[in-house]
């Protein structure tokens, strides 16, 4: 018998092949006769282009072709599509065209102009840098203050005030009336910082069109290949699915900014046919800081009624989120369905109002980025109730637990259309408190002050919703998609098993755990599965992979697979063993005739299902393959707590993370490595948000940040080793009981840490931090509150 | 254009290059050998990371033609001929050092390299030693597990067996 693998360590089946250089990433291949493209972008923000000049340019050497907005347009190409219409309080969300080249008006640095293609990488940028374009500079609008502000310039004529909508959600009578009744009114004013995903392999497309077929191939860094090809089926190239393959081979990462459908993708791919040789653009990391989506971007007030005791009796929230220039294939949602209901959190707080008004500004597209609107939301949630809990005189700890949803209240109807199925959000405070050793933490906090540094210690506790979506659910809110999940489990003659997944692995090392699941399903060798993903000719679709679920999505339709395998390969035994089908039960990879030895191992059952000498053929097909849907009941609702203990040193304004503690739920684990390795690298980047981490633009919408010498990426040198702890609640609804593990570590430090700046910059006087809480902002504010001469004793 | 000759994973190479031309492009258009990436165009990420006579080196900050007559070894050549992984491969599987594998040659390079010149590096000189390297997945955390693990388990050892004479041209 083999022994189980779910729950288990397991090293990862691909490190090999990244491990000794032989990973394929769309920049390493190369094909017949491939030329480079080049794509020129706006140095400016806002600008009237009234002429493109490229008669110098097409002379130059190795230019192949020079593609123009123009050129795209007469050939019928449509415009990037957005996926999730959002119906605010007077109708529908503005959705304003995203040319794949634009023709006439430049809407933010990096916009893209034209593409030269030529032999080599070089020509083409040579080429393109001497093509000429004139244009008349307009006024800009680089942030949400500027674009709200009385007589602000638009974005888009049909945008009044640079509204895309004005959008809410929850009960405003109720939450009046719980503010009504408040013994007191706690308010917090935040702003979440845009980020930049920055996974480390730029985004690179390959296209290549057979003149001989007519088909079309592109191989694209995509978290998605199979909703690429939709796109471009449906709305942009216009080729059918059947004459388009997508490929996306292995990804360098990707945290939701390889999800969209970006320019290039149908650029090559076009490009392709017209140039008769197959078109690679690669991005070089600047082009990346100014045409990869960037994340977040609100400006939130947040407030809170408490009854005298400290109970949460309402809250409600005003968001400002920032789309960008155009609206990217899910911003709309991100800022609404997937923020909005989270400002829920672990608390029972009775009525609750959002409200949320989206702008566009002249800067490049938000959408999402690891968490998508769960960090927004519990950023702003676990600011406001650690000021409340200051402002009670209440302790952290204590409020939280006062007003958290207790187990017995599951499954939870919150105020804001989620239901929560289940949780256990006491037990992880408990797990995160032991192990940061909060009982110890005025000792060591004495001892740093000994040498003069200030330690602090920041609490958040969160709910995120995972597992997007039901379809039927998603739809209803405006989602312009089915979210299901497609898995085909083909046993082959000799009993190997090849999974064809539509989820996507870029890291999240599906190659092995999915094959633990198979594994244990079949009972046969982790060795003797393989695992097909990111294809669109191998697999036969798939939704892809964000939002924390290809696991709960992607791995329910697996369990659905293997078990439509089971059951023909029982009526095959049946069939073998002269037995009832009811009387085959399949255990430890063999099909066993209840109460007897007489059994056939997995493998011969695959055998016979090949070579059906003897077999059912008169009720039963031969072969051993089936391939499910599913389509989730529900979503899944990971949550938690964060620690976080910070040093701060008041002469520098340094902060140094000494020690995170976290604990999650995140459901039934199938690999505790591979989850423990997800919530590390989300921590990194929610402690990167908090710390170092801002796409600043400046007023004429130059991003300050755009490259990796003042974009400050997390090193080594900026974490300790994290304390990963798991309280599993398995899911309710679906076959594993996971729930998704992606994003949490990026949703719940975030508000950790500013919390833990803090509670060490307390005593002094210090009442406010903003993101990333920089050695320079933290410096300031302590020397502002040292001049004012406020202290906590005087409050 | 200039011709150059090095050695490269054990095996002599000669070229003709342009005077511009990076060492990180002769390796990944000229000799195919893209286990070495490029992660920025600011020699900031660490992606690119080789050996060049033994020291690691970013491969984006370096001229093709100053690695005329030396010897670089990149992550193809870093495992035994066999196919035994090094060491500091073993271990960044060992702590899942890696994920999408992007950043992780220059990791490993970067890793061998520390261990070569301090046996038994603390924590936080590893987190330093590692500045250069950029990765977005791990929250560096199975890197420099994987780090204090080699060190622990008898250390880097030499890289590859890079002494068979063999030549090609590029
Ligand atoms: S490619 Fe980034 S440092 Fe060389
Ligand atoms: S493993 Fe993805 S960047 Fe390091």
């Amino acid at each position: 018998m083999l022994e189980a693998k779910m729950g288990q360590p397991i090293r990862r089946k691909e490190d090999q092949r990244f491990l000794t250089g032989k990973g394929q990433y769309v920049d390493d291949l190369k094909r017949p006769n491939q030329t480079y493209a080049y794509i020129l972008r706006s140095q400016v923000a806002h600008a009237r282009i009234t002429g493109i000049d490229i008669s110098a340019a097409e002379q130059m050497p190795g230019v192949v072709a020079i593609f123009l907005g123009k050129d795209v347009e007469a050939d019928k190409i449509g415009t990037l599509p957005c996926g999730w219409l959002v119906t605010g309080k007077t109708g529908p969300m503005v959705e304003p065209p995203h040319p794949m080249l634009v023709t006439d008006t430049i809407r933010h640095v990096g916009d893209s102009i034209l593409m030269v293609v030529a032999d080599t990488k070089d020509q083409a940028k040579a080429a393109a840098q001497a093509c000429v374009v004139d244009y008349d500079m307009l006024p800009v609008v680089a942030s949400i203050a500027a674009a709200r502000a009385e007589g602000a310039p638009n974005v888009w004529e049909q945008a009044p005030g640079n509204l895309c909508y004005d959008w809410e959600i929850g009960d405003r009578a109720a939450t009046d009336a719980g503010f009504a009744k408040a013994h007191k009114i706690v308010t917090i004013e935040i702003t979440n910082n845009r980020l930049v995903p920055n996974a480390m392999e730029p985004r690179a497309a390959i296209g290549e069109y057979d003149s001989g077929t007519g088909d079309y191939t592109l191989w694209t860094t995509s978290q998605n290949p199979h909703l690429i090809r939709l796109l471009m089926a449906a709305f942009t190239l216009h080729v059918p699915e059947h004459k388009l393959r997508v490929v996306a081979p292995d990804v360098g990462g990707g945290f939701g900014s390889k999800i969209f459908h970006y320019a290039e993708e149908v650029l090559v791919t076009w490009a392709a046919q017209k140039v008769g040789r197959p078109v690679k653009w690669t991005c070089e990391r600047f082009e990346s800081f100014v045409t990869d989506a960037h994340g977040r971007d609100h400006v939130s007030t947040g407030r809170v009624a408490l009854s005298k005791e400290g109970d949460f009796l309402a809250m409600d929230f005003d968001t400002h989120a920032n789309m960008g220039a155009y609206l990217q294939l899910f911003a709309p949602s991100v800022a609404t369905y997937l923020y909005a209901p989270l400002l829920g959190g672990v608390y029972k707080t009775p009525a609750i109002h959002v409200n949320v008004k989206a702008y566009f500004t002249h800067t490049t597209p938000v959408d999402a980025y690891r968490g998508a609107g769960r960090p927004e939301a519990t950023y702003l949630l676990e600011r406001l109730v650690e000021k409340a809990a200051r402002e009670m005189n209440m302790d952290s700890i204590e409020i939280r637990r006062r007003n958290m949803i207790t187990t017995d209240m599951f499954p939870y109807q919150t105020p804001l259309a989620f239901q929560y199925d289940t949780g256990n959000f006491q037990a992880t405070l408990d797990m995160a408190l032991e192990a940061i050793d909060y009982k110890g933490f005025e000792a060591r906090r004495k001892e740093a002050l000994g040498r003069g540094k200030l330690r602090g210690l920041g609490f958040s506790t969160y709910v995120e919703a995972c597992g997007i979506a039901p379809s039927a659910v998603a739809g209803s809110l405006g989602a312009r998609a089915g979210l299901f999940e497609q898995a085909t489990v083909r046993v082959n003659p000799t009993g190997s098993v090849t999974l064809f997944t539509g989820t996507h692995s870029h890291g999240q090392g599906h190659e092995t755990t999915f094959a633990q699941i198979v594994a244990d399903q079949f009972g046969i060798p982790m060795e003797n599965i393989e695992h097909s993903h990111g294809d669109t000719a191998k697999t036969a679709f798939g939704m892809g992979s964000y939002g924390s679920r290809s696991l709960p999505v992607g791995g329910s339709a697996i369990i659905k697979a293997t078990a439509k395998v089971i059951e023909k390969g029982k009526k095959i035994a049946a069939h073998m063993l002269e037995a009832d089908v009811a009387d085959i039960e399949f255990k430890d990879g063999n099909f066993t005739v209840k109460g007897t030895d007489k059994a056939k191992a997995f493998g011969e059952i695959a055998f016979a299902a090949y070579v059906p000498h003897n077999y059912p053929l008169l009720t039963l097909e031969p072969g051993l393959e089936e391939q499910a849907y599913y389509d989730p009941l529900n979503f899944t609702f990971p949550g938690g707590t964060h620690i976080v203990e910070v040093e701060i040193d008041p002469e520098t304004g340094v902060v140094k993370v000494v020690d995170v503690a976290v604990a999650d739920d995140v459901g039934t684990i199938v690999n505790p490595m591979i989850v423990d390795g997800q919530i590390q690298g989300g921590l990194a980047q929610g402690i990167g948000q908090a710390l170092l981490e801002e796409a600043a633009y400046d007023e004429d919408g130059q991003l300050l940040t755009a490259s990796f010498m003042n974009y400050t990426m997390p090193r080594a040198g900026d974490f300790p080793f994290f304390k990963v702890g798991n309280h599993a609640t398995p899911c309710t609804h679906n076959p594993l009981g996971v729930k998704g593990v992606g994003e949490c570590g990026a949703i719940g430090v975030p508000p950790a840490v500013i919390n833990s700046v803090l509670d060490a910059l307390w005593s002094l006087g210090v009442r406010d931090m903003s993101m990333p809480a920089s050695p320079q902002k933290v410096w300031r504010a302590i020397q502002e509150a040292k001049a004012k001469g406020t202290s906590a004793d005087a409050e | 254009m200039t011709s150059i000759t090095l050695r490269v994973n054990g095996k002599q190479v000669t070229a003709s290059v342009e005077p511009r031309l990076l060492l990180v492009e002769l390796l990944r258009e000229n000799l195919h050998l893209t286990g070495t990436h490029v992660g920025c165009d600011t020699s900031q990420c660490g992606a690119c990371t080789v050996f060049v006579d033994g020291a690691s080196m970013k491969s984006c900050t370096m001229l093709a033609v100053e690695a005329d007559g030396r010897e670089v070894t990149t992550i193809e050549g870093i495992a035994a001929k066999d196919g035994t992984l090094h060491p500091m491969q073993a271990a960044f599987k060992e702590c899942h050092g890696l994920q999408c594998g992007f950043c992780t040659p220059g990791m490993v390079i970067s890793s061998i390299d520390l261990l070569k010149r301090k046996k038994d590096p603390s924590e936080h000189e590893i987190r330093e030693w590692l500045e250069g390297n950029i990765c977005r997945c791990t929250g560096y955390h199975g890197i420099v597990k994987a780090v204090q693990h080699c060190a622990k388990n008898g250390g880097a050892g030499a890289v590859g067996d890079a002494t068979k004479k063999e030549s090609t041209n590029a």
